[in-house]
Parts: C-alpha cells; structure tokens; sequence
C-alpha cells in the first residue's frame, strides 16, 4: 500500500539559492552597520583629549562592618557610577561619569571648623586613617524614587567630631562642597545655588549610621560619586548625602541646605525617607530598585529605623520633613 | 517643488522617517544603551518624541505661509498622528509598566500630581483629534466643527510644556526651549489671525481665507 503523506514543506518554502548562499553576505552586512553605528556613537571619544582626572585605587583588606545592611543584593557598579545625580557635572545621570573624567581631586584639603574646640585643616590622608576604614553595604533611596544598594567604605562620622570635639555651642553640622569653575564648567547650568551645601543636626552626625565615605566596591571613590570624600546617610533622602566636601562647620543655628533654598516645600532639612509623605510632585511610597522591573514599597527611614526613630521621637515628620 | 510635495513617495517616505526615533529605541534596547533605570529611560524618550512631533505638527501652518508651500498641508494629518502614536508609547509605559497597571496608585497619582493631571490630560484630549482625523469624520462634523476641535492642539502643546517643566528638579533649560517654540508657534497664529481680519476689514467684499494664500507684502 502506498501511504501519501501531505509534505510539510513544498518546494514555495525553499530558500531561494541566491539568499541562502547570502545569507553571509547579509550578516556581514549586519556586522558592518553596527560597527559603522558604533564607531559613530564612539567618535567623539576617538577624538577626545586623554582624560587627566583622578581615577580610583583599590583600597585593600576592608574589613566588614557590624552596622553594614544584610540581606540586599547589591546593585552593579556599573550602575551606581552610570547613574548619579551631581549636577555639577550636568544634569542627566549620565553626565557625571562623562563629565568628571578630568576631575582632578588631589591634593585635597577638608576645613573643619567653626564651634569645635581644635579646629583642623586635613589633608585627604590624614583624615582617610583618623580611624580603621570598613565596608557598609547600604541601601540608597534617591529623592526621585529610584534605589540602589552600594558597598561603600569609610568611618562613622563620629569618629571625626570626637576628633575636633564640638563646643557646647554646635548644635548642627554644615557641609560644602568643591565648587570651581574651571574644573567644573556646567556648574552654572544645573539651576540650583552652588557650591553645593547640606547640613546635619549634631545628633544625627553623630549616629553611628552616619558615615564618612571614602570609597565604594574596594576602590577609593570614582569622580561621579563624590571623590575623593563624601558623606552617606542612608535613611535619608541621597541629596542629603553630600559629595567632594571641602568645607565641616560646626554652627549653633540650622544651616542653609541647597535643595531646601531651591524648593523649601518640596525638599526639607530633614529629608528623612518617609513613604507616607510625599514630595508634593510625585510619590514617595515607592520606589524602583535598580535593575528590578517592579516597584518595591518605600520603608520608612528607609529601613534604618531601629538606629535613627528614637532621633525623632515626638516630632510631627509630615512638618518636619 | 510642488511635484516633489504631491509625489505619494514623499509622503511614504515621510511615513517611514517619523518611525526612526522609534526604531532608534528599539536599537538603543538591542544594544544595551536604556542604562540602569531602563523604564524611565523609555518614558524620557517617547515623552520627548511626543513634544517634538506636536511641535512639528504646529509648524506646518505657519511653514506653509513662510516658505510658501501650501502643499505642506499633506502631512499635517499624519504627524499629527505619530505626536499621538508616541503619546500612546509614553503613556501606556507609564501605564503598564513603570506602574505595572496598579490602578489604584494610576488614579491617585492623575488627581494628585498636577504633572501627571496635566499630562494625562494633554493625552486624553488628543483622542478626539486621532478619532476624528479620517476624511469621513471631517465631512461629519463639518469643516467648521472640525477645525474648531482641532484647535484643542494649541491647549494641548501648552498642557504638554507644562508637564515637562513641572517634572524636571532645577534645570529647566530643555521645557523652556519647548516653551519658547510653542510660544512661537502660537503666537504666529495670533499675529496671522489679526493680520486677516485686518484685511478682512480693509477689504469687506474680499472671500473669506480658506486655505492659506501666499503672503502678502503689505
């Protein structure tokens, strides 16, 4: 018996031979393109001067700390120095790391000064070994609704105060920030004052969350992140976590803040991570975790709570945020 | 010149150039280049093609009177058109995306932020516009009706600029640049409308202006 099966393929479904035989062609084609677009995109770096900046060095055997975050997968280093808010260096996050390439941060000096009875001019070194530097991984909630988790390396800020030891009189601590011109040109663009301030209470300077940064993934600090030395304050907002400071003082009065003075309703001196209350133009109750695709919940304090409520016990935060 | 504007090529070829940033979003996505806040990344992006194409689409007018190529008129509808298309891919990845359709947060967000409240309503009244963008629904409603709906585009650039401006942090550079041409734009069309009932007035037994006439020097 002959059994006629209906083929599955006719002789419409071949290839045609010109095609198959180039198919190589095509694909060369395809290569070429994108490396014709590439180079394209990448022309104005083949042309561009050798970048003279600052770069960061390894900074070995860090040891782990007791306050570091367990539990948190930590974001891609590739992310955290793509995607930065430092306007100095331009407004789109990925300004800085095109921009402070030629950030040169040595030598660097740090003032503090003010209410503190030995008021001290440091050098980057002498400050980096005031005390034992160690890793904290830390989560990182931007103003704008976006996280990350960062392994950063440095020292309770506390260790610095007890350093210089505060008068009776300092009650708050103001930062600032390296404002030069000519190192940083698009400064005059970003729409807020500079140079850059922010301020603590001296209480929350001196909680031992509060960290004096130097470094991030076992390097010292890459330019777009606030080289050579920053501050971060994990359950605040990342604006509060001032960059390249030059400048501690201690003061008796509360300090001028930069986003405050551009927007005194829409960012507080507190700043606190605060889900229930929203910034007046968009939401603060959740945030996207970079690299997840769905929003998590916003935790107050940003989850650090437990180190930080007690700071705040009795005040009203939807006033003082 | 006129030739060149009629050819039903320039038309398809336009067609295809209004689908480049699109195809320059699916590239950038292929190639790894959306960064590390990809979702946001996508609603810039089509958000910033929308404002572009209202811009263009409300240069037509006044490009026909300048340069004189009332022709131009032929792709008027269909930019239009794609200002709406990339209005539905920055929408609908804020929508189904970036807020993965949680309804709840969706509605409060349009009442409560006014960028949002804006926006959202910038996009709710260009549905009209799409709809009734055939041949048919402009001899439905009639001319008259249909141009008088059609002006909606002038307060829907204005919603659009102001959505912009109310979302950026300090720099406000790029929103005033678009405010400027929308300014621009709309304010050639006051000057155009004083500029006709002058004459209108000078010259009663004159036919009402339809379509655009070359300029005159007067």
């Amino acid at each position: 018996m002959l059994i006629k099966n209906k083929p599955d393929l006719t002789y419409a479904d071949i290839t045609p031979k010109a095609l198959y035989m180039g198919r190589r062609n095509f694909l060369l084609g395809l290569g070429v393109t994108a490396a014709a677009v590439k180079l394209y995109k990448n022309l104005p770096y083949v042309f561009a001067a050798k970048p003279t900046g600052s770069v960061p060095v390894p900074l070995n055997n860090i040891p782990l700390s007791k306050y570091t975050t367990t539990g948190e997968k930590i974001t891609p280093e590739d992310d955290v120095t793509h995607y930065n808010n430092y306007y100095e260096f331009g407004t789109d996050k990925d300004d800085p790391a095109k921009n402070a390439v030629n950030f040169v941060t040595r030598p660097w000096t740090v003032s503090v000064e003010g209410e503190v009875t030995r008021p001290r001019k440091f050098s980057l070194e002498e400050i980096m070994q005031l005390a034992p530097l160690e890793e904290r991984v830390y989560r990182h909630r931007c103003v704008e609704a976006w996280s990350m988790v960062v392994p950063w390396i440095g020292y309770s800020f506390s260790a610095l105060l007890n350093e210089v030891q505060p008068t009776p009189k300092a009650k708050f601590v103001a930062f600032q920030t390296y404002y030069d011109l000519r190192q940083m040109p698009l400064g005059p663009e970003a729409g807020i004052q500079l140079p850059y301030v922010e301020g603590l209470r001296l209480d929350e300077a001196m909680n031992p969350l509060t960290l004096l940064c130097f470094g991030m993934y076992g390097e010292t600090l890459p330019n777009q992140d606030g080289a050579p030395v920053r501050m971060v304050i994990p359950w605040k907002y990342g604006f509060k976590s001032i960059k390249s400071i030059v400048k501690i003082k201690l003061v008796s009065g509360m300090p001028p803040t930069t986003w405050n003075l551009y927007a005194p309703d829409e960012y507080g001196f507190y700043s606190n991570v605060n889900p229930n209350r929203d910034h007046p133009r968009w939401s603060q109750a959740t945030e996207r975790r970079l690299g997840e695709f769905f929003r998590r919940k916003t935790l107050m304090f940003n989850g650090y709570g437990d180190f930080v409520a007690s700071m705040y016990a009795g005040m009203d935060l939807m006033k003082w945020y | 010149m006129d030739a060149f504007l009629k050819s039903k090529w320039t038309k398809r070829a336009l067609f295809v150039v209004c689908l480049v940033p699109l195809g320059d979003l699916i590239w950038i996505a292929f190639t790894g280049g959306l960064g590390p806040n990809p979702i946001t990344f996508v609603e810039h992006f089509t958000g910033d093609w929308t404002i572009r194409f209202i811009c263009i689409t409300l240069a037509v007018t006044p490009l026909r009177e300048i340069l004189r190529q009332p022709q131009l008129i032929r792709f008027r509808r269909m930019l239009g058109l794609y200002a709406f298309f990339y209005a539905c891919l920055h929408f609908s990845t804020w929508f189904g995306i970036d807020n993965f359709f949680d309804f709840h947060a969706i509605a409060k967000d349009i009442v409560k932020r006014p960028f949002i409240t804006v926006g959202f309503t910038a996009f709710v009244l260009m549905i009209p516009l799409a709809v009734t963008s055939t041949d048919r629904m402009v001899r439905r409603l009639g001319y008259k009706k249909w141009v008088a709906l059609h002006r909606a585009i002038y307060v829907i650039a204005i919603l659009a600029v102001v959505h912009y401006y109310w979302l950026v942090k300090s720099d406000e550079r790029r929103p005033i640049r678009y405010g400027i041409l929308v300014a621009a734009l709309l304010l050639w069309r006051v000057g155009a409308w004083v500029r006709d009932r002058r004459r209108r007035q000078a010259r009663p037994a004159a036919a009402p202006r339809e379509t655009a006439t070359p300029v005159e020097t007067a």
